[in-house]
């Protein structure tokens, strides 16, 4: 401890620099495993996992995981579980498959509507979650049973479908290309999508240089430039990679834009945000929590309510991809998600994970699942892959966790 | 000395950092009842965690005789095996077991694994009469009151045939009628031959069943007192004679008018709603000034205080709050802070922090609107915040983001300071704000406690360390079985009359008073 101390005071750069790259060592790694598997799977596939079409295919399958497990890291990081999203969502499906087939009600107004009913059903179980202290686990796998039970109910055991092609634009539709498209050899690139692409990159570094200046106004160090400047440029690189691969397909999908602005949003939420801090407080120790003030019924019920939303939204983009709402539908994507969540880094006793994580951990999922499908890998040792790479991720975690 | 049958032998007991106990000694006769007395902290527990093997042998230094033979305990199965039973202070009963399967439990009456439920009700029902308890063996714990409870207890180290039985604290919890008969029990087993050691700090009784008495301060062996030379005032000067050094930085108490208030304040228990855990309190705070409320563990202190911080403990909660004189809502937690009022937890790692988190989280949690507006948190100011409180608390640690779960008691402590200190109170309650920490890091805490009287906070401090609340104090209410049983400046209080209070208290509130409760709530 002494000598800790003493050595900090002789090097405070270097031990902050240390700390930094200690302390988001997780990230990193999750990153460079996500990286390893993806070129992993591009050897194996003979260069199919790259092909601009399949790294769409690759958004799209995976999005409405990605959606609620953002939902998910709020509830697990909250120090709770919820196993009902995918009954939910399958729910949520046959309701906007009902209103608009059978009903004709208009697309967005359906989807409002079905939005909003997502809402009520994490209301529903987060009162008893929240308020008459039903241990999550046991709610949720009531609200499974029930909500499965509903949607089989609602379509009749059968599919509906097809829905309105405004809807279908959800998950089957891209951006419009509103400055045309510019071909460079043999290629023709989206580029409005390229545009966005070179905005994200410059926004991300203003912000970060931001932030940067703002330390150093304060009088702290921030880490080296170098690295700074490294760091930065090989994210930058990434998304430019994946813009350009878009951009030289059909350009961004819907889906994507509506869930990338819901990753910003939730990392904003998370780490900037008061309530999302009252989540980190309350997942690492409730009863402190409540004893510095925090409200923590009515945060853990509103996080099942955000929880119950998401969901629907995952709900409508699987019913709009399928073009069809089947019973079916929903079934076992609570596992996908909670595993993108684990994966991801979080704790199952709370208070632990990161948004980034959650949405790593739900591309190394899909990934592994796109990869083998292409490989040709049967199902059966798909699952028992995709089960020892949960079970190597957490022990992985817990073995770090240990050793410091 | 002959029929000695346990002799300890200068038991050293060390924890990482406190000497727990010192060159302890400890003889029991065969047949008689040991009292073992001292202040909270005083080495009782640890001793008798080393007598019943629950501290194995050669974690502690030192040797154990029992019946005449050395003996080297490796957990508490080892003990039993010879015949000594400990029943803690918490009780070890599975309350939705029955008495039979409670008292077998561990020890079941069984052939080949399989339980014989005859052999074991029958049996049951024999230990249940030798220690006059009229209850079916089939009944479970949960059904039956405390008092039972601990019969229940001693049935199940009869069982196990018990030479050498002790008891921590056996009436802390009891009703005087339910004390009585176990006192007197204890007197019918000393006929049988079993050996007792009891443990308590209720002077009267000690007074009235032991043979011997033996009295440890700070974890050493003060004397063993002969059943002739037993007397209260002898007794009680041999557990506080201590002389209070320069532990305490000096004061410079600046005291003004009443700030906080609390008037009449009754609260239940939240699992027993008809017991009365807090019985018509009334304290008050001044400007500036110190108010220590003295009691020992289990008097209701913990409970008052997380009463009045927005209803954190408790049901049918009653009395009056107010702040300059002005009636106050501390029904929430929330509002109780927004108010002015802070309660740093006597437990901190339960109550008091988010282990996982790193400090810079924890000193914020309590007011994140001083860090954010519109929601949004200020990273930059919430930095500020936590390293300048790092700096003003002393807090020992590499940066502003080490874990908390990661720092000694001492600078845990400092965080949860910070964190009550930035939420910025009138009135800060610190309960048992010195526990565990050592002894420079407590001077620390009485600086800070000092700064913040001078700064014209009013502090109510809660403490089991006598001296402590002498030394730091200005005023010192004492408190016993929920209800102010005292109130002195500290400038007239000694330990020994705190002490007195502590021990006459004890008596239940008579017909009337407890009417007079009754009708308040």
């Amino acid at each position: 401890m002494s000598t800790e101390t003493a050595r900090s005071a002789l090097n405070p750069e270097r031990e902050t620099a240390q700390a930094a790259i200690k302390q988001n060592l997780r990230e990193y790694g999750l990153v460079l495993a996500l990286v390893a598997i993806m070129l992993f799977f591009q050897w194996q596939t003979g260069g199919v996992l790259f092909k601009p079409v399949n790294l769409t295919n690759l958004v799209l399958q995976n999005s409405y995981i990605i959606i609620m497990a953002l939902g998910m890291l709020l509830v697990i990081v909250g120090g709770h579980i919820d196993l009902s999203v995918g009954s939910v969502s399958g729910f949520v499906g046959a309701v906007a498959a009902v209103l608009m087939v059978q009903y004709k009600l208009d697309p967005v107004l359906t989807t409002l509507i079905c939005i909003v009913v997502g809402g009520l059903i994490g209301a529903s179980q987060g009162y008893w979650i929240a308020y008459m202290k039903i241990p999550s686990f046991i709610v949720t796998l009531a609200g499974m049973l029930v909500f499965k039970g509903l949607a089989l109910w609602l379509l009749g055991g059968r599919s509906v479908g097809p829905f309105p092609p405004e809807f279908q634009l959800l998950s089957a539709g891209f951006i419009p290309d509103v400055i045309g498209p510019m071909t460079i050899g043999d290629v023709t690139l989206h580029s409005t999508t390229l545009l966005i692409g070179v905005l994200i990159v410059a926004a991300m570094f203003y912000l970060a240089l931001r932030s940067r200046r703002a330390r150093e106004s304060h009088g702290y160090t921030a880490e080296r430039f170098g690295l700074f400047v490294a760091k930065n440029a090989i994210i930058a690189a990434m998304v430019l990679f994946l813009i350009y691969m878009m951009a030289s397909y059909k350009g961004l999908p819907n889906v994507l834009i509506v869930m990338g602005v819901l990753i910003v949003l939730f990392v904003f939420v998370t780490k900037r945000m008061t309530i999302g801090r009252r989540i980190y407080a309350m997942g690492g120790n409730v009863k402190a929590a409540a004893l510095s003030g925090i409200k923590t019924e009515r945060l853990t019920f509103l996080v099942f309510i955000n929880m119950g939303m998401l969901a629907a939204l995952a709900g409508l983009i699987f019913a709009a991809r399928l073009n069809t709402a089947t019973p079916k539908a929903g079934l076992g994507f609570e596992l996908d998600v909670i595993a993108a969540v684990f994966i991801g880094g979080a704790s199952m006793a709370g208070g632990v994970g990161q948004v980034a994580g959650a949405v790593i951990g739900a591309f190394i999922m899909g990934v592994m699942n796109n990869g083998m499908s292409i490989m040709g890998v049967n199902i059966d040792w798909q699952q028992v892959i995709k089960g020892l790479v949960l079970l190597g991720a957490v022990v992985f975690d817990v073995y770090n966790k240990n050793k410091a | 000395m002959d029929n000695i049958i346990l002799e300890m032998r200068n038991i050293t007991k060390t924890f990482p950092g406190v000497k727990a106990l010192q060159d302890v000694n400890l003889d029991v006769r065969a047949g008689e009842i040991h009292a073992v007395v001292g202040e909270n902290g005083a080495g009782k527990s640890t001793l008798m965690k080393v007598l019943s093997g629950v501290y194995p042998h050669g974690s502690y230094e030192g040797a154990i005789r029992f019946l005449g033979k050395e003996c080297r305990f490796s957990g508490i199965h080892d003990s039993e095996r010879v015949g000594i039973v400990i029943i803690h202070q918490e009780l070890a009963l599975v309350p939705l077991l029955s008495i039979a399967e409670n008292i077998f439990l561990g020890n079941e009456q069984s052939h080949y694994g399989v339980i014989d439920w005859n052999l074991a009700r029958r049996r049951a029902g024999e230990l249940l009469r030798k220690v006059g308890l009229k209850e079916d063996p089939d009944t479970l714990i949960t059904n039956i009151g405390v008092g039972k409870q601990q019969l229940v207890e001693i049935a199940k180290a009869l069982a196990k045939k018990v030479k050498l039985l002790i008891l921590d604290e056996p009436t802390a919890s009891l009703s005087e009628r339910d004390s009585d008969a176990l006192l007197s029990l204890l007197v019918e087993f000393r006929e049988q031959g079993i050996a007792s050691i009891l443990i308590s700090h209720k002077l009267n009784e000690v007074g009235k069943v032991a043979d011997r008495i033996t009295v440890l301060r700070d974890g050493r062996t003060i004397e063993t007192l002969e059943k002739a030379d037993i007397s209260e005032a002898r007794i009680i000067s041999s557990m506080v004679g201590r002389s209070l050094d320069d532990r305490f930085p000096p004061r410079h108490p600046k005291i003004g008018e009443v700030v906080f208030e609390v008037n009449d304040w009754v609260v239940h228990h939240p699992v027993h709603p008809d017991r009365v855990a807090i019985r018509n309190v009334n304290v008050n705070v001044r400007r500036g000034e110190v108010v220590g409320i003295a009691g020992l563990m289990g008097s209701g202190r913990t409970e008052f205080a997380m009463s009045v911080f927005g209803r954190a403990w408790g049901t049918g909660i009653s009395g009056k709050v107010s702040l300059h004189g002005k009636p106050i809502d501390v029904s929430t937690v929330g509002r109780a802070v927004k108010h002015g009022i802070a309660y740093a937890t006597e437990d901190r790692k339960t109550y008091g922090l988010n282990l996982i988190d790193h400090i810079k989280h924890n000193v914020t949690a309590a007011n994140l609107k001083g860090v954010s507006s519109a929601g949004i948190i200020d990273d930059m100011r919430e930095l500020n915040v936590a390293n300048d409180y790092r700096k003003q608390t002393n807090i020992r640690s590499s940066s502003v983001y080490q874990v908390t779960g990661n720092l000694s008691g001492g600078n845990q402590q400092k965080v949860v300071l910070s964190k009550w200190l930035f939420a910025n109170p009138e009135v800060l309650i610190l309960d048992e704000p010195t526990r565990g920490i050592d002894v420079g890091a407590k001077y620390e805490i009485y600086t800070i406690i000092n700064r913040l009287a001078e700064q014209g906070k009013s502090i109510l401090m809660i403490s089991s360390e006598m001296p402590e609340l002498l030394g730091v104090c200005d005023r010192i209410y004492v408190m016993n079985e929920g209800r102010i049983v005292g109130e002195l400046p500290a400038a007239e209080a000694s330990q020994e009359k705190i002490m007195r209070m502590i021990v006459r208290g004890d008596d239940k509130p008579d017909e009337e008073e407890e009417h007079k409760v009754r009708t308040a709530s």
